[in-house]
């Protein structure tokens, strides 16, 4: 456990220091202040940013985790020459991509947010909500980064593989529920488009933090069925305790990999 | 610490259908310097990683440091200072603070040795960025690494590539020294005067499997030779090549 600690300390020092960590930071604070100030009351402005967050979060997550895991190679060798095991090495890389995901996520999105403050009943527990979701798609996606980069040796292709790993969860993985509902229409599909929102991590997100904004309506048909299903506490608990498995079963599989690779 | 010893036992590796290492069977006998020379592609720098424990075995496969089978457990690397062919630290991390970590993770503020900190007048760049660092300067970074505590089993690959002739010099007689204070020395490198300078036992490896095993002054006498670089050529050309 210490030797995962001192790495992550050391990582954490490197990538703070990083324009990008920093870039990435402000970004999320400009877009924050942008649409607080422009898109409408708290709780319009809140929906905008949801839709930033499940884009933009997943997307530089994976990207910046594979291409950093990929330049730091050769340190990664010359961790592993020392009396370090891979497990332990590999958590310090991942707690050491993740804390400063998460952190400037945090401060980008948290600090604008928290300031303005808005007076509707609930705009604090929403933006908990929204943080918390925020740093649950970090960790899953900052997963796929490491699974991903380990197993492809191949700049190029790790890259073209953690891109099209949030495609497919942004966008295509949605086509696909579209065209299921679409083509089965005539059936009754609560039962299958709830499993399959349970398998995508963007959409658990999506599904959890529009019901907590009471727009279930939005959501058409199936809202209701949704709402009747993640309103409780069960299916909120149950939605994060599934990001949280998108999360390790990615990491799992990864350690795995690092553990047989051959540097 | 006493110098280690390596011993290899029908190592071999494959990376795909391509056959790296053919059944390697060696002992690196303690308290000498070894060099492992061979062209591009022999073999060198995997056999070197598969003594770190970088490189996993095929199956069947023995290697051992001071009678420990390397097999996953970490910690026979305490005794193991490595010296990479290309330094390449955490951009953004100083060299105080990778030194720190280092010896965070060895367990060991010791009895460090910094005589080559202080030789290649390092301490002014040390509180820099590592990224604001020369390719030269972070080579002799990576070479006080390797030494700082004191290994009783030092591997280097390629360690005077990139160093300027007079660091060259320092480091090349740290090395020398090194077998006189309980260190074994594995080496590879491309330049056979400092092969000459440096080794005295040499193992020729070609196209995974070792050639020639033994001192440099036998195969100098074997092949007639009065210099290294021909006396390898003949064995090249010996192998067909």
């Amino acid at each position: 456990m210490s030797v995962t600690r001192k790495v992550l300390a050391a990582q954490l020092r490197n990538v703070a220091r990083s324009r990008w960590i920093l870039a990435y930071g402000l970004l999320l604070l400009g877009l924050t202040e942008l649409l607080l100030r422009f898109g409408g009351s708290g709780e319009r402005a809140l929906l905008s940013l949801l839709n930033v967050v499940l884009l933009l979060l997943p997307l530089v997550s994976v990207v910046f985790g594979t291409l950093y895991v990929h330049n730091a190679r050769e340190f990664i060798e010359l961790l592993l020459a020392q009396p370090v095991s891979r497990g332990s090495l590999y958590l310090g890389l991942f707690g050491g991509l993740v804390l400063p995901l998460a952190g400037a996520f945090l401060l980008g999105v948290g600090v604008p947010l928290l300031l303005q403050g808005g007076g509707e009943p609930g705009y604090l527990r929403h933006c908990v909500l929204l943080l918390g979701a925020g740093v649950l798609l970090t960790l899953v996606f900052t997963a796929f980064a490491l699974c991903v980069a380990v197993r492809l040796a191949d700049r190029a292709w790790a890259l073209g593989a953690a891109l099209l790993v949030w495609l497919g969860c942004s966008l295509v993985y949605d086509g696909v529920i579209l065209l299921v509902t679409t083509l089965f229409g005539a059936y009754p599909l609560e039962g299958p488009l709830l499993v399959l929102i349970f398998l995508n991590p963007v959409d658990l997100a999506r599904v959890l933090l529009l019901l907590s904004f009471d727009i279930s309506a939005l959501l058409g048909y199936t809202g209701a069925v949704y709402e009747r299903f993640f309103h409780g506490g069960v299916g909120s608990g149950l939605a994060v305790l599934m990001l949280l498995l998108c999360a390790a079963v990615p990491l799992a599989l990864g350690a795995r990999w690092f553990r047989r690779k051959d540097f | 610490m006493t110098a280690s010893r390596v011993v290899l036992g029908q190592v071999r590796k494959r990376f795909g259908r391509l056959e790296v290492l053919r059944g390697i069977d060696d002992s690196i006998a303690p308290g000498r310097i070894t060099a492992l020379v061979g062209p591009n592609a022999a073999g060198k720098t995997t056999l070197i990683k598969l003594i770190l424990g970088l490189v996993h075995p095929e199956p069947g496969s023995l290697i051992e440091v001071d009678g420990i089978a390397v097999n996953g457990d970490p910690s026979y690397r305490r005794r193991i200072g490595y010296m990479p062919q290309a330094a390449c630290f955490p951009e953004h991390l100083t060299g105080r603070e990778l030194l720190q970590l280092l010896t965070g993770l060895r367990g060991q503020r010791e009895g460090l040795d910094e005589e080559l900190l202080q030789r290649f007048r390092l301490a002014a760049s040390l509180d820099r960025p590592v990224r604001t660092l020369s390719g030269g300067t972070r080579q002799k970074l990576n070479a006080v690494v390797a030494f700082l505590f004191r290994p009783s089993l030092l591997i280097l690959d390629e360690p005077t590539a990139g160093l300027d002739p007079v660091a060259a010099g320092i480091l090349k007689e740290k090395v020398l020294r090194a077998p006189g204070e309980g260190t074994t020395v594995l080496l590879t490198s491309h330049l056979m005067s400092e092969v000459e300078e440096l080794a005295q036992d040499l193992r020729f490896l070609l196209d995974g499997s070792i050639a020639f095993r033994g001192t440099i002054a036998a195969l100098l006498a074997e092949s007639g030779e009065p210099r290294l670089e021909r006396a390898m050529a003949r064995l090249l050309e010996a192998a067909g090549r």
